[in-house]
């Protein structure tokens, strides 16, 4: 067995595991709240990595070359410009459906969808965009012939997620904008009783879905340098799988989720096979909701009375 | 408003007046009118579907009301509560720009959480607390009008925040000494026994404090010495606390022993409000929960 081998699979396996669990905590948190599939989500990672280029390329007009300072602008600006989208989107597709059946949110949801692909078509061009490499510069472990590297922008890439996902989930636990989310989550109109504006926590959740996309848009687009407007859709589904691998509505379960898909995608294409890399994430997921069907860390469903 | 200081009669802290409530065709609840005191004990009794539960729901924001009014007036501060949860809009208000914006606003940013912010909380009779959250959480999260909410300084954990966290905590903690929790802190609200959870439901509902509690069947499933417990529990909340309790209850024993004011429910009518002693005597009170021949005539 070619241990660099492994090694090289394992750590691009952790970087694009903990993007999907990035983009699959907006899944799972919006699906915990209105119990609704938030199909544009993978397009506000889209948006977001426009925004990155964008603002790489408007920071580098100023000759602003520092990465250290780029990173960090670019980073802000785009988790603010998106979840102002992911808000907007909220309010304009999904809250006039609240109390309709529970189908029409999801269709919404596949026409935000479609309207943002093809907005960024006509405003962007259909052709594929890149961007320079901002942080150039490996870690190399190995021999001269037998190695395996880690890039700076992955172990950027891979700190930065976890230190958001811990942050996420300090917000969640701990404080009171977290409890209240909770409580909406498991009681909606008793949380309203008690006089919690449940509308601003579901735009709330929207906000912090979207950030998180964001930053994950941000990672990707340094990380692989290249996308394009339609770049959202297969991100989207494999995110959403990894939510429903680790259990929909659970937010530590999409974060595991997003790192076994991740890690089992990029062991599968490093020893087996690349083309059928996607084959066999899908398969792990139906092989584990065979087993498990409400995901790994995901509650029995049960019947609300 | 404040200013005037002719001496008015000891107004209602809530009046209840015209309201109606239909379900499709069923006609739930019929012109009802009734008033609460203020620092009273009120009681709503009925026999079963006379619509008891149908008042609460208008009364505490859960349902919106077909017609009629439901007047919150807390020292001088009044709100109809049907006008806050955002009512469609009507004719007259095209030609009348206040009104029209005033229900644009109510339609927008209306909504329960509204009544709730202007003094009422409520219980219900089958028991809704938070049940996946700590006893402790199921009480933090009531007082979150209460709390700095500013997400920034509690990412930031800054003094005022922690603060803020502090008398929440203390106020968590007076409430779970009163009725009796203070171990239980940190359990799961779903696994509590069943007594623990109506009790604990009241203290979550004065953790807003309210002006008005309104305790849904609060007796059912009680045994008979959690029941006095009960009774020693709401006499405190208005004694202690000064909220106003309106209660609905099938322990007559309790609606008796405690109520000063009750209001008997029938086919979703008022057909009878007093005291206790002229409830007892009542002859329209006792044909709606025995069924006499008069009862049938009218």
């Amino acid at each position: 067995m070619e241990f660099h081998i492994l090694g090289q699979q394992l750590v691009n396996g952790l970087a694009l595991g903990s993007i999907y669990g990035l983009i699959a905590v907006g899944y799972t948190m919006v699906y915990g709240i209105i119990g609704m599939i938030n199909f544009a989500h993978g397009d506000v990672y889209m948006i977001s990595a426009y925004i990155t280029a964008i603002c790489i390329a408007i920071l580098s007009f100023f000759g602003i070359s520092s990465a250290a300072f780029l990173i960090i602008i670019t980073l802000i600006v785009t988790i603010v410009i998106v979840s102002l989208y992911g808000w907007s989107i909220e309010r304009i597709a999904y809250k006039p459906l609240r109390n309709s059946p529970r189908l029409a949110p999801l269709i919404s949801a596949i026409g935000v969808s479609l309207v943002l692909q093809n907005y960024v078509q006509v405003s962007q061009g259909a052709k594929t965009q890149a961007v320079p490499t901002i942080l150039p510069g490996v870690f190399r472990f190995g021999t001269e012939t037998d190695f395996f590297q880690i890039t700076y922008i992955q172990v950027l890439l891979v700190v930065v997620s976890f230190a958001s996902m811990a942050l996420l989930t300090y917000i969640i636990q701990k404080t009171s904008l977290g409890r209240q989310c909770r409580a909406v989550q498991q009681d909606p109109k008793m949380a309203a009783i008690l006089g919690i504006n449940t509308d601003r926590i579901i735009s709330t959740v929207f906000i912090l879905g979207a950030a998180m996309a964001a930053i994950a848009g941000v990672l990707v687009t340094l990380n692989y340098g290249s996308f394009d407007f339609s770049v959202g859709f297969i991100t989207g589904v494999k995110a959403f799988t990894a939510a429903v691998l680790g259990g929909i509505g659970s937010l530590p379960g999409a974060m595991l989720g997003g790192i076994i898909l991740g890690m089992s995608e990029s062991l599968f294409s490093g020893f087996v096979n690349t083309d059928y890399k996607d084959v066999f994430a899908f398969s792990l997921l139906v092989l584990v909701l065979i087993f498990r069907p409400s995901g790994l860390l995901g509650k029995p469903l049960v019947e609300k009375v | 408003m404040s200013d005037v200081a002719s001496p008015t009669p000891p107004s209602p802290l809530l009046s209840v007046q015209g309201l109606t409530m239909r379900f499709g065709g069923i006609l739930a609840l019929n012109n009802v009118n009734f008033e609460v005191q203020k620092n009273s004990i009120t009681a709503l009794i009925g026999p079963n579907g006379a619509g008891k539960t149908t008042v609460f729901n208008c009364v505490t924001g859960f349902y919106k009301a077909t017609e009629g009014q439901v007047i919150l007036n807390d020292n001088g501060k009044t709100t109809n509560l049907r006008k806050v949860l955002g009512e469609k809009f009507q004719w007259s208000d095209y030609v009348n720009p206040p009104a029209f914006l005033e229900r644009l606003y109510y339609k927008t940013f209306g909504g329960s959480h509204r009544v709730n912010q202007a003094g009422v909380a409520r219980t219900f009779q089958n028991i809704r607390l938070f049940r996946e959250m700590t006893v402790m959480e199921n009480l933090l999260v009531a007082q979150h009008n209460h709390l700095d909410r500013n997400l920034i300084r509690g990412m930031l954990n800054t003094k005022h925040y922690r603060a803020s966290e502090k008398r929440a905590l203390e106020t968590a903690y007076y409430w779970l000494e009163v009725v009796n929790l203070t171990e239980d802190a940190n359990r799961l609200a779903g696994d509590l026994p069943y007594g623990n959870q109506r009790r604990l439901e009241i203290a979550r509902a004065m953790c807003t404090e309210p002006k008005l509690v309104c305790l849904d069947e609060p007796a059912a499933g009680l045994n008979p010495r959690e029941t006095v417990e009960l009774s020693t529990l709401i006499r405190h909340l208005r004694d202690k606390h000064n909220v106003t309790v309106l209660l609905i209850e099938h322990d007559m024993g309790l609606v008796m022993g405690i109520s000063e004011h009750i209001v008997v429910l029938d086919y979703g009518q008022v057909i009878a409000a007093g005291t206790p002693a002229e409830i007892e005597v009542n002859p329209k009170v006792l044909a709606a929960y025995l069924g006499t021949e008069e009862g049938d005539a009218s």
